[in-house]
């Protein structure tokens, strides 16, 4: 135990003792948070259209007034002209195209089905999909009006329909800044733990001092437990500082417990730890480490639900997923932070993070022998 | 540890893929003494002290440092090693002090409690405490090296070229310590490339390709010298060996520094070499008989094993 505390000890001593690094430590969370948070949203504002309005009656005017109400669309250029109106889809300078037909107004007056032609520029999906919805509320909001007064002069009664009220829960102004702190967050303690916490091994065994450390009585468990804790400890240190950042300048809130968030991240951390040590004892180089380190990180960052939901992945995905830390953290944090879930709430996956973390320890511990 | 042998090897072999690093080596290493390994880079010197200090396991035979198997008792025998790498392999962002410290630690001891052993050598660095251990120059470096392997009071001390690329005053001064310690009672294994130092040693055996040669004092092996040695000295030191070599009753030619060691497969040739070379150009040669070092048996085992 004495040996453990006094291998930690002199981690920490030469993590601060690197003027670099000692900095890096405190800046980096909150250059990160600063940035990104503000910068990542899926908000859809200000998408740009051109209009082919061949219709020019107060039902098309009718349509474009509505879209432009709605504050995602900005009408830039209306045209009659369907090469223009392309051409401008082409140089980007458009996102979408909307085509009023001649005769879009004499035939909803007559009662007869109309169609306007769309086209999203969909370079990136997913706003494109977004302004798709956007757009398709906007114009079954028209339907409704037509139905309205169509009925309204034949009957007036109450038109009998489903009124579909919604309220959000959780994240009640659908702020995209609270739904990416989080996620931003545990990318940002997995990416220090994982980089600080190899590197440190790697270049033990760079410069040589493994040899010597491998010639004492020093045992196998001692030495990864001295790698792993202070690691862990600063990527608890800056999750709280994350926290507080995100208190301060997003007014984050945080519905539940801190210390259910703590005990999660721990368990977190011990799993992309002993993942870091597995790789790095079986790295010759810090770019051996760094290229495979890179390889995890990138797969748990793409798929762990940052900005996709992990549940509408494809069933092989969500296999994969499976042994993906990041999915239970992302998801943890996000509940906790925004629902105030409990322990029974988010057991299962606390569970799972514990079976991976014991796994990539022991087989680093296993592992350190055989390839040292 | 009644028993007077420290180390003895029995038919050891270690052999990494398809390459024997090490081939049938029987070695016993005395208590109290100083023992040398003798060999060209790449012979196996590295190799069989990572088998001593446990960081290697044996492929072969069997291998007992200090009564203890180095398989199964590598435990026991760590607390009781001071090993020393080639390489420089302390922490450089710690200094001198907590260098100390830190090995002192982690064998569960405390550098007051051995100060006495290491006071020869660290009193040398101990004005430099506070430095961290990279900014230290070769030699120093060296000192504190030598400090933290024996700062646990170890039972058997052993040096992979603790000498290489260190200046020729420390070098000196380094085996003047290595033999203080011995009056400590700690035993020493101690490779190098140089034969000079092989002199210094109470016994050495020679390695070559992963063999040991020859095992005994540096005088016995040098007096199992068996030609007749010959130095020559010409103007032209390279002209010089390629006419040598190039001569039928010439057995080998060694460059010496400024001079080459000649042995003859015809006795009395030396009479008729400076005429041989006269002929070939090369001029002003002095012939003497010198007696055989210890690198002119080295050279001499080498050349007998292909």
């Amino acid at each position: 135990m004495r040996t453990v505390l006094y291998l930690i000890r002199k981690e920490f001593k030469q993590i601060f003792r690197d003027v670099f690094l000692g900095k890096a430590i405190i800046a980096i969370p909150i250059v990160q948070l600063l940035i990104f948070v503000p910068a990542v949203t899926l908000e859809i504002k200000r998408v740009n259209l051109c209009i082919i309005d061949r219709d020019m009656t107060s039902y098309s005017r009718g349509l474009l007034e509505g879209i432009q109400a709605s504050g995602v669309f900005r009408i830039k250029q209306l045209t009659l002209a369907e090469d223009e109106a392309y051409s401008l889809l082409n140089s980007n300078k458009s996102d979408m195209v909307i085509h009023i037909p001649l005769g879009f107004g004499k035939d909803i007056g007559r009662g007869n089905p109309v169609k306007i032609m769309v086209s999203v520029n969909a370079i990136n999906a997913m706003s494109a999909q977004l302004s798709w919805v956007y757009l398709n509320g906007i114009i079954s909001g028209m339907n409704m009006d037509i139905a309205l007064e169509n009925i309204g002069s034949l009957l007036p009664t109450n038109l009998k329909q489903v009124d579909v009220t919604h309220r959000i829960w959780y994240n009640e102004m659908l702020n995209y800044k609270h739904f990416m702190l989080p996620g931003i967050l545990t990318i940002l303690i997995t990416v220090i733990g994982m980089i600080l916490g190899g590197i440190n091994l790697v270049k033990e065994k760079e410069i040589g001092t493994i040899e010597q450390i491998n010639v004492t009585p020093i045992k196998k468990h001692q030495f990864i437990i001295a790698k792993m804790l202070p690691f862990l400890a600063i990527s608890l240190m800056d999750l709280a500082f994350g926290l507080v950042l995100g208190r301060i300048f997003f007014k984050m809130p945080f519905v539940g417990s801190i210390g259910l968030l703590f005990l999660s991240a721990t368990l977190f951390l011990i799993a992309i730890l002993g993942l870091t040590l597995l790789i790095s004892i079986y790295s010759h180089s810090q770019q051996q480490f760094l290229f495979v380190a890179f390889f995890f990180l990138i797969i748990f960052i793409l798929m762990g639900g940052i900005f996709t939901p992990t549940d509408s992945m494809p069933l092989w995905a969500k296999r994969i997923n499976l042994f993906n830390p990041m999915v239970y953290q992302m998801r943890i944090t996000r509940m906790v932070m925004l629902k105030g879930s409990g322990l029974i709430d988010i057991g299962k996956d606390l569970l799972a993070l514990l079976t991976i973390g014991i796994t990539l320890s022991v087989l680093a511990v296993r592992g350190y022998r055989k390839a040292v | 540890m009644a028993d007077k042998v420290v180390i003895r090897a029995e038919d050891v072999g270690k052999h990494f893929g398809k390459l024997h690093a090490l081939r049938g080596i029987n070695l016993e290493v005395n208590r109290g003494e100083i023992f040398g390994l003798i060999g060209p880079d790449g012979a196996g010197k590295t190799t069989l002290f990572r088998l001593i200090t446990t960081l290697l396991t044996p492929d072969s035979g069997s291998l007992t440092v200090l009564g203890l198997d180095v398989v199964t008792q590598y435990r026991e025998l760590r607390r009781q090693i001071g090993y020393m790498p080639g390489r420089f392999s302390l922490y450089h962002d710690l200094t001198v002090e907590e260098n100390l410290n830190f090995y002192a630690t982690v064998f569960g001891t405390t550098v007051k409690e051995n100060y006495t052993l290491i006071a020869d050598i660290y009193s040398h660095i101990e004005p430099f405490r506070r430095r961290p251990a990279g900014k230290l120059s070769g030699g120093m470096k060296q000192k504190l090296a030598l400090s933290c392997a024996l700062i646990h009071r170890p039972a058997l001390l052993v040096l992979d070229e603790p000498t290489t690329g260190v200046d020729a005053v420390s070098r000196v001064e380094f085996w003047e310590l290595l033999r203080g310690l011995r009056e400590h009672g700690i035993t020493t294994v101690v490779s190098t490339p140089y034969m000079d130092e092989a002199m210094r040693c109470d016994r050495v055996a020679l390695i070559q390709s992963g063999q040991l040669l020859s095992i005994d004092t540096p005088t016995a092996i040098m007096e199992g010298f068996t030609g007749k040695l010959y130095s020559v000295r010409a103007e032209e030191n390279y002209s010089l060996i390629m006419a040598l070599r190039a001569n039928p009753h010439v057995h080998t030619a060694h460059p010496f520094g400024s001079s080459v060691h000649v042995t003859f497969n015809t006795e009395g040739y030396h009479a008729t070499l400076p005429q041989y070379l006269h002929e070939k150009g090369i001029e002003n040669v002095t012939i003497e008989p010198i007696s055989p070092g210890i690198e002119d048996r080295f050279l001499e085992l080498m050349e007998r094993e292909p």
